[in-house]
Parts: structure tokens; sequence; C-alpha cells
């Protein structure tokens, strides 16, 4: 550790004010922090303060996605040889053609993200804050696998710069910046996001079988609802909803398997880093609105699928684990994340039953919310208001 | 049933409720109430005292500093050189000429140490061998009134022991409090059993409690931990006695007031420290000020913690020389949360009752965020180790990590029992804006009410420095 620290020390003045490299001060800073924690004491308040911080916080986040992440990219090489072959591949080929295929998205996503926050962070003279640790990993999770690299660059740099830089930086921002990033996308570039083909990556010059259809089940319900087709389990990718919750189904990187992000849910959760209350009243909040949906069932396959599959499908579970959980742009105050969580998963199963075009829901749902998220705490305030002034009354 | 028989029924009914809630008022007068604290937590610290009482070397000099009184511009009222006794003023208040601050001992004033803008910062007087004391007419105190007690008071120097909510300033002279408010126990981390350091006090603390009585007519409450042992205050009379259970911070006097009978606005709430109680006894009692106190000497660098029988203002050297067992330390006049950094060679704080000694944090950490080189208080549960296996810590004044914007929410709220949203309260202060600061309810708050937040918080924002400044805007404005 001395030996380090003295390497350290040596360079230090290189890149402090009057150094000839001290226009990456702050990147400096970072690399420097990340290694040592600094030797700076308290002043002017308690003395002694709580072992934890920001980076550790952080990291404990990134620990979570790891599991939804390892699975994601072994389901992608799963996927691509059911395609090509028909047939399975073997566990360590799987995963190898996933690690191939996204890797470069999660070197792309840190380099073009972190490189933005360090400029914003030495233009402006703070430190770099650890946000982006998570936000970086988020964002590749939440793409589809056959994305172009130069997309996740784009989508990165404008949820880096317009949803988060442009309110202050880490902290200040109203919306999930990695949700910014997938709606970026999705506007924009509507037929890399969504369909069949994108989700899986089918080498040039390859074929998939015959009768392979790399469609998601949320695809499969929304066509067969639109020629008024009933509901039935073979609509769902793998005709059961056990592939689902294991994940061995088509969707965006991390998002398919329940097992996996549950595994986070835990990590999460027993280290006291995500909000319980949120990620409960999100699933509270999806199942009420597929119980009301399928007790006024009318024949239509939105209606009729059992209220808990909408956990299962799509990105359900992923949002309401990592996504509706991200402490700035959620509600803030106790009651407000019971509110929050609980309106997201009513507005998700709203969306995919009621929205023909776009079958997915918990993006829009989070993100609106998100929106929404400083009104609820402004009631939730009011209440703690009007409490005190009843008791000058009384 | 008849008229006749209907009505005596009714009056009968009329008359049962109103004894009813007349006993239920008189009950609830007279009981107290029983409060349990949920959230807050307990910080244990390597270097408990043991429970002895040691007789200090009497310290040569003794000092009053005016930095330990919220918004005090002194008016000196002696020079270097003058020879002063125990219980004569030292400097007043400039706004309010009848607040004195006296000398706790005899002898000549040796300095007045001043500092930024020629701010006083101590007013260091050396102890004659044979100790003189002013003496002040206390003469059937019981008959006194109010304002007469209060004259005596201010004019020997306790005044100042008692603290004005809102804003914890210097109490109001003119002015009748809705309640004084005393916390009978201790709980922050390390903090003085007050069992051991008021013992023997009863019936200066009897005499102190019947002193307070007499400048209120709201209610006197001295509060109590269920844990702890309240035998010292057996001899008190006529205060209603509140008991609480639960963590730190149960034994914060703001935490008492909000659950007991909280500020509103307008509202003048006083509060002091039994150990200035027992003060105040005992100069209605002896008719001079004595200013003897037992205080805590504890922390994980003191060689032998304990008690230590020694005088408000002492230098500490008398009770720190030989009693360091490392060389870079943090010596703190106060506990861990709210406390003072002081010199070896400095002195105790007016209202602090212990000396806390940690390491001081000023070391490199290889990857410490990531794998903690050594244990370390934590409410949180990223540190396992550190929060279910191990029992007492050996802190340091390391922050663990640097200043970041607000990420992490509901935080505060694990430690913050009163109903005040701590996170929402500190934004609006950082936003300077008054009116959502009143309604939030800053009124009820002072530093150390949110101590705990700050040593709790992710981001590691100074809190208290915070809402100190929010306090300071609003004395101003109002």
């Amino acid at each position: 550790m001395k030996f380090l620290r003295d390497q350290v020390d040596k360079i230090k003045p290189t890149f402090s004010e009057g150094g000839k490299l001290s226009f990456l001060h702050s990147t400096f800073d970072a690399l420097e922090t990340f290694l040592f924690v600094p030797n700076h004491t308290t002043k002017n308040g308690t003395h002694i303060k709580d072992g934890v911080d920001l980076k550790k916080t952080m990291f404990l986040v990134v620990i979570a996605l790891i599991p939804a992440l390892l699975f994601g990219m072994w389901n992608i090489g799963h996927l691509q040889s059911l395609a090509l072959t028909g047939e399975d591949g073997d566990l360590f080929g799987n995963f190898w053609v996933g690690l191939l295929q996204i890797l470069p998205i999660i070197i792309v996503s840190y380099g073009v993200g972190l490189g933005i926050e360090m400029a914003f962070a030495q233009f402006k003279g703070h430190p770099v804050n650890e946000g982006f640790l998570v936000t970086g990993l988020l964002i590749p999770m939440v793409m589809p696998a056959d994305i172009p690299l130069w997309m996740v660059g784009l989508a990165t740099a404008f949820a880096v710069v317009i949803g988060k830089e442009v309110f202050g930086g880490t902290g200040m921002n109203f919306l999930n910046p990695a949700l910014t990033a997938r709606m970026f996308l999705y506007i924009g570039h509507t037929p890399d996001m969504s369909g069949e083909e994108c989700w899986v990556p089918i080498p040039e010059g390859m074929a998939a079988v015959d009768g392979y259809s790399g469609a998601t089940s949320l695809g499969n319900m929304a066509t067969a609802s639109a020629a008024g087709k009933p509901w039935s389990d073979d609509l769902l990718f793998g005709g059961s909803i056990m592939d689902s919750v294991i994940g061995t189904v088509p969707g965006s990187i991390a998002e398919t398997s329940v097992i996996a992000i549950l595994i986070g849910a835990a990590i999460l959760i027993g280290a006291g880093v995500g909000s319980w209350k949120i990620m409960l009243s999100t699933v509270l909040g999806g199942l009420f609105m597929g119980w009301i949906m399928n007790v006024s069932a009318d024949g239509n396959v939105w209606t009729d699928v059992p209220a808990w599959y909408h956990l299962a499908i799509g990105g359900f579970m992923f949002g309401a684990v990592f996504m509706t959980t991200d402490p700035v742009s959620a509600a803030q105050t106790d009651r407000g994340k019971w509110i929050y969580g609980f309106l997201i998963g009513v507005l998700t199963v709203l969306i995919r039953v009621f929205n023909p075009g776009y079958p997915e829901g918990i993006m829009m749902a989070i993100l609106f919310m998100n929106v929404f998220a400083p009104l609820i705490d402004y009631y939730v305030v009011q209440s703690n208001i009007k409490m005190r002034l009843n008791r000058v009354k009384v | 049933m008849d008229d006749s028989k209907e009505q005596n029924f009714l009056r009968g009914c009329l008359l049962f409720s109103q004894s009813h809630t007349f006993a239920a008022k008189f009950i609830k007068h007279f009981m107290g109430k029983n409060v349990k604290i949920k959230h807050g937590m307990d910080i244990s610290l390597e270097g408990v005292a043991e429970k002895n009482v040691i007789i200090a070397n009497a310290p040569v000099t003794y000092a009053v500093k005016p930095k330990d009184f919220k918004g005090l511009l002194p008016k000196m009222k002696v020079k270097v050189g003058d020879k002063v006794k125990a219980g004569e003023c030292l400097f007043t208040d400039k706004k309010n000429d009848q607040i004195c601050f006296t000398s706790p001992v005899s002898g000549t004033v040796e300095e007045v140490l001043r500092g930024d803008r020629r701010a006083i910062l101590e007013v260091v007087v050396k102890a004659d061998e044979a100790q003189e004391s002013a003496s002040f007419d206390v003469s059937d105190y019981q008959n006194k009134s109010g304002d007469e007690v209060k004259a005596v008071m201010l004019s020997a120097g306790v005044w100042p022991f008692i603290v004005q909510r809102p804003y914890g300033v210097l109490a109001d002279t003119d002015i009748a409090p809705k309640a004084i408010h005393v916390s009978g126990f201790d709980s922050a981390p390390l903090a003085a059993d007050l069992y051991v350091t008021l013992n023997g006090e009863e019936e200066n603390l009897k005499v102190g409690f019947e002193v307070l009585r007499k400048l209120t007519e709201g209610d006197v409450h001295l509060n109590l931990h269920s844990n702890f042992d309240s035998s010292i205050y057996s001899k008190v009379e006529g205060v209603i006695r509140n008991t609480f259970s639960g963590p730190h911070p149960s034994g914060l006097v703001g935490v008492q007031i909000n659950k007991i009978d909280p500020i509103n606005k307008g509202d003048i709430v006083w509060t002091i420290k039994p150990q200035h109680v027992a003060f105040i006894g005992r100069l209605f009692t002896q008719g001079n000020l004595d200013l003897s106190q037992t205080i805590v000497v504890a922390g994980s660098e003191v060689s032998m913690p304990a008690y230590y029988s020694t005088k408000l203002g002492a230098n500490l050297h008398s009770v720190l020389n030989n009693n360091i067992s490392s060389e870079n330390v943090r010596v703190i006049s106060g506990n861990v949360l709210t406390g003072t950094k002081v010199n070896n060679d400095g002195f105790l704080g007016f209202f602090d009752n212990g000396i806390s000694v940690i390491p001081e944090g000023d070391e490199y950490e290889l990857l410490g965020w990531l794998v903690p080189s050594y244990a370390r208080p934590t409410l949180s549960s990223t540190l396992p180790i550190s929060k279910f296996f191990k029992k007492k810590f050996k802190a340091n004044t390391n922050p663990h990590g640097e200043e970041r914007a607000y990420v992490v929410t509901g935080q505060y709220e694990k430690v913050m029992p009163m109903d005040i949203m701590p996170q929402q309260l500190i934004k609006s202060v950082m936003t300077k804006d008054l009116e959502l600061m009143e309604n939030l309810g800053i009124y009820e708050v002072i530093e150390e009410d949110f101590a705990l937040c700050e040593f709790v918080c992710t981001s590691k924002i100074n809190v208290q420095e915070i809402l100190s400044e929010g306090l300071a805007l609003m004395e101003e404005e109002s």
C-alpha cells in the first residue's frame, strides 16, 4: 500500500492546479479516490461519521445487477443457438457469444458516459459523482442485444447531458437517466428497439431456421389482440409462463429473468440500498390493475391474461427492482414511495392493455411517474405541514 | 322512565363524564407520558468510563468561552490582571447587560484570547490557592418571587445555563416560558452516566427544580429513561416525570419536547441540563457559586477512562496529562456527535460534562470504500460485519468518503424520532425558503437534534452546519 501511495503522491502535482495535466484534475481525483479513501478528517460537525459512502452504495447496486447481467449474456447465446440450429448450445459457448455481444455495448456506455461526466466535473470544478457507475451499466442492460454501438453512444450522451447535467448533475435530475437513454432510442429508432429481430443477433450470412420467431410474448399478444384472437398460453414465448420466470425468452439484455432479478432485489433490500417499499408497491399496483382487468374481462387477450403473468413477462420486474428505486428520480418521502410505486404498477398494466401501438408499459410508466414524483412528495410534505398547523389550533 | 328520573340520569351521566375527563386530565398532568423512541441508534464506542470517581488535581487555570453561547457578543467587565472572586462578572451580553458570565474560581484574569476579527475566544482566570466566593442573598428563597430568584441567577452567572428554544440561544430575561424541560439522562455515545456524576446531589437537585418552577407558570418536565437509574431525582417535587425508552436520541431534550408538548410558532420553551440544575440548587443552598462537577473522560485513546471530579471551565491538562495513550488524537469537549474540538491543554466547555478522546483519521485507506480495513460504526447494512458482528468501535475522525449531492433518501428518517421531515427541512434551508422552514418545524429543532442525521448521511453533508445557517436566518428575520 505504501508503495502505491508513494507513486500516487509522486504524480499528483502533475494533475493539480498549475501542473502540466491540470485539465485532467477531476479525472485524476476520481481515480485517486477510487484507489484510496482520502485522508480528510471531519470539521465543524459530528466528529465521527458512518462507514458508508456513495461509492459503497453505488457499488452495491452494481453487484445487485450482476446476476441479471450474467444471465442475459448466457440467454443471448442460448437464443442465438436456438435460432440458428434449432437446438441449445453448451453453457460456456452460449455465455461466450453473449459476452462478445454485450461487452462492447458496456464499454461504449461507460466510455461515453464517464467521459462526459469527467469533462463536466472538470469544467464545473466539482468531483466526479459515482452515480454513473450504475447508470453506465443500466443503459446496456435495457438495450436489445443487436443494437448498433453508435446508437448506444448517442443515447448515453443524450441521457447524461440532457437527462442529467443540464439540471445540475447527479442528485438534481428528475428523470431516470438509463430510461431516458432507452426512451431516446425508442422514439428515434423504433425499428432497432422493438419487433422480432432486434433481440437476438443473427451473424451476417446466416439465417434463422424455419419456424423460428424472435417475437416476444408481449409482441405476440399485441398481434393476437389486433387480430381479435382469444388469450391462450401459446402466445407466450416458449408456450409456458415458466420460461418467462426463468428468463429463457427474448427481450432487452438483462430484463428477461425474474429469478436473476429477484436475486438482485434481495441484495438491494438486504443491503438497505433499494427501497423495498417502492418495489413491493409497484408489484402490488401491477397485480391490482391486472386483477381489475381480469374481473372486467371481455374476451380480449389483454384483459384475460392472468394478473400475475404481467409481472413475469416483459420488463416489469427489471423496472420494478432497478429502475423505480433510483432514489433521485423516485418519490423521496416514505408515504410518497408507496403511492409512487403503486401508480407505476397500475400504469404499466394500463399501458399494456390499452395502448395498441406499444406493447411494453413499464418504461413509459416509470418516466411518467418520475415527472409526478415531486408532486406526490409535495402533498406528503403538505400533510406534515397541516399536522403542525392543526396542533396550534387544538 | 319518567321525566325527572330521566333528568337525574342524564345529570348523573354528565357529572360522571365531567369527573372522568377531569380525572383523565389530572392523571395526565401528574403522571407524565411514556414514550417509546423507535427511530434512532446507539453508537457504542471503545473506551467506556469505569464508574469510579477520581479526584483530579486542581487545575491552575479556568476559562469561560463566549463561543459556547450561540449568538453572544460579549462585553468585557474585567481587564487582564484584575482580581476576581468566584461568581464575579467577567463579561456580560452586549444585548442584555443583566446577563453575567462569571468566574468559576477566584483568582487573577490571566488572558483574554482573541481570534479572527478580534472576537473573544477565551477569558482565562488563574486560580488563587485560597478560594473566595462572592456571596448572594438567597435567604428564604422558598418565598422569593420568580423575578427575585431570576435576579440572583443573573448576577451569579447561572442564568446562561438555560437554553431557549426556538434557536437554542440565551434565555430572554423578560419572558416566562411555556414550559421548562430537563432531560434527566444522556444517551449520546460515551456520555456520562448522570447517576455517577450527580451522586450525592439529591438535595441540590430538589432545590434547583424548586427554583426553576418559579420561572414559569407552565410545567417543569423531568424526562427519564426506563433503563437508567433515576434515584438521584427521588427528592425532586412538583415536576412532571415523563419516561422514555429506546436508543439515542431519546436523551435529547428536543426530541423529548417534540413528544411531550411540541413547540408551536410563537412558543418559547427553556431547557437546562440536570447538572446545571444542581448548580442552581447549590447556589440557593449555600449562597455562593460552586461549579464543582464530576465529568466523564472516555474514548479509545484515554489510558484511564473514568469519572473525574473537577470544576466547570477547568483546564483539561489536569485530567488528560499522562492519560492519553497515543499521539495523533482529537480531544473533544462534549460527545463525538455534538462536541467541540479542543487542545489537550484547552478548557472544558460551559455546557459539557464530558471529554471524548478518539484517534484522528488522517490516513489514506487503500480501497477503503470497498474493503474497509477496520470495523467502523454504521447504520448501513452495506457493511454487514460492522453492523451485525462488532459490538464496540474504535471510531476515528475520517469521514469515510467525500461530500456528494443528495442521492440516498429515507436515511435521516431512520434516526429522526421527531415528527419532522428531516431531509425536506434541510433542503428548505439550502434554498433559504423561510416560509417552508417555518412550516416544516424549524422552531422545534436545534443543531444537536440533527447530529445523528449528519452521522448517517451517505453524502457526507454537514447537516448541523446547514441547520445552523437556517436558524440564524430565521432569528434574523423574526
